[in-house]
């Protein structure tokens, strides 16, 4: 991969990022109302779209033997687990992936 | 901004800088451990500044996204900050230049400090936000340059270290779940996704295209259902 790939791809997520985050003030900074369907959606679409980007973190799991599906059941429930126990993002997180890395390295 | 703002801003900042800190660690350890120069972890913090944008951003890069692919993929995760912008409207009137830095700023965390924080009355109350804001910026990029030069520097295995943004959208999951009234957008986004992936396959990802038709369509159809609860909590504290 070349920089300038690599430029175009963080170009990119920079430009979409700052426009997720510029468009109420573009669109409603001059007063007027929102319409009601989009407050809607920004309250209910965000733990719709984090359900489905966990699904999509899950794609590859595999099935014929447990190396491709038993690391992260077992470090997935830990991050649950753990985070519904402390609530430590730094713990649930770093915790989890520590796991995950011990199981797909030395374990399965 | 001044001296004054920025002393009265930090203390406030503080739980930020212990969560910045770790998330970005983690983020530029896998960036570098996906064998990218570290420069990129503080150009991608610098410029993005959204961590799960970025944790997101580290496998499209691996995988050498097609820029549409990342476009969209960046759209539908960030687009929770349609709701925060709404809630900052008045905040930000009258800050002239610095608003458009505000903006650019406004992550999950530096949203929900402005949300509630007090300004201390000795301060100027738009230069005391515009210090929060310059200040949970940089202690993401520190975070960031930390983990990609610790991650450059130390070469342990790090096979499943990108496990990491699984871990991140778990623990968002986990908070959006116990601050919500109704779960069903949670189920509708796990089944609704689950059926394209079979149906379509895993192949590079497009399987969300159908499936964010499929979210949008869902909640479309349970909004008389859902509109008829109180608010519920914001999403995660994460970004």
């Amino acid at each position: 991969m070349t920089a300038l790939e690599i430029a175009a791809l963080v170009a990119v997520m920079a430009v979409v990022t700052f426009l997720t985050r510029a468009l109420p003030f573009l669109l409603f900074g001059r007063g007027g109302e929102p319409p009601k369907v989009v407050l809607y959606l920004g309250r209910f679409l965000p733990p719709a779209v984090i359900a489905m980007l966990i699904v999509y973190c899950y794609r590859g799991t595999g099935f014929a033997d447990p190396s491709g599906w038993a690391p992260g059941l077992i470090a997935g429930l830990t991050v649950v687990v753990l985070h519904v126990w402390k609530k430590n993002n730094m713990l649930s997180i770093v915790g989890g992936t520590i796991l995950y890395m011990v199981l797909v390295q030395a374990v399965f | 901004m001044n001296r004054k703002s920025l002393a009265a801003a930090f203390p406030h900042t503080v739980p930020v800088l212990m969560g910045y800190l770790s998330i970005g660690i983690v983020f530029g350890w896998m960036l570098s451990a996906a064998n990218f120069h570290p420069i990129w972890s503080a150009i991608m913090s610098l410029t993005i500044y959204a961590g799960s944008g970025q944790y997101l951003g580290v496998e499209l890069l691996a995988n050498m996204a097609p820029l549409a692919n990342a476009a969209f993929l960046t759209l539908i995760l960030n687009f929770r900050h349609l709701v925060y912008g709404l809630s900052m409207l008045e905040k930000f009137k009258g800050m002239g230049w610095r608003k458009l830095y505000m903006i650019f700023s406004l992550t999950d965390e530096t949203y929900a400090l402005l949300a509630g924080v007090q300004v201390p009355d000795d301060v100027d109350e738009k230069a005391f936000y515009f210090s929060i804001a310059l200040l949970d910026h940089l202690y993401w990029i520190a975070g960031s340059v930390i983990g990609a030069a610790a991650g450059a520097l130390i070469t342990i295995n790090t096979e499943g270290i990108d496990f990491a943004m699984t871990a991140l959208f778990l623990v968002i999951a986990v908070e959006q779940w116990q601050s919500a009234g109704d779960h069903s957008p949670v189920f509708l986004g796990a089944v609704g996704t689950l059926a394209c992936l079979l149906v379509f396959g895993p192949e590079s990802g497009w399987f969300l295209i159908p499936a964010l038709v499929i979210l949008v369509g869902g909640l479309l159809l349970i909004r008389p259902r859902l509109e008829g609860l109180g608010m519920p909590g914001k999403g995660g504290d994460m970004q």
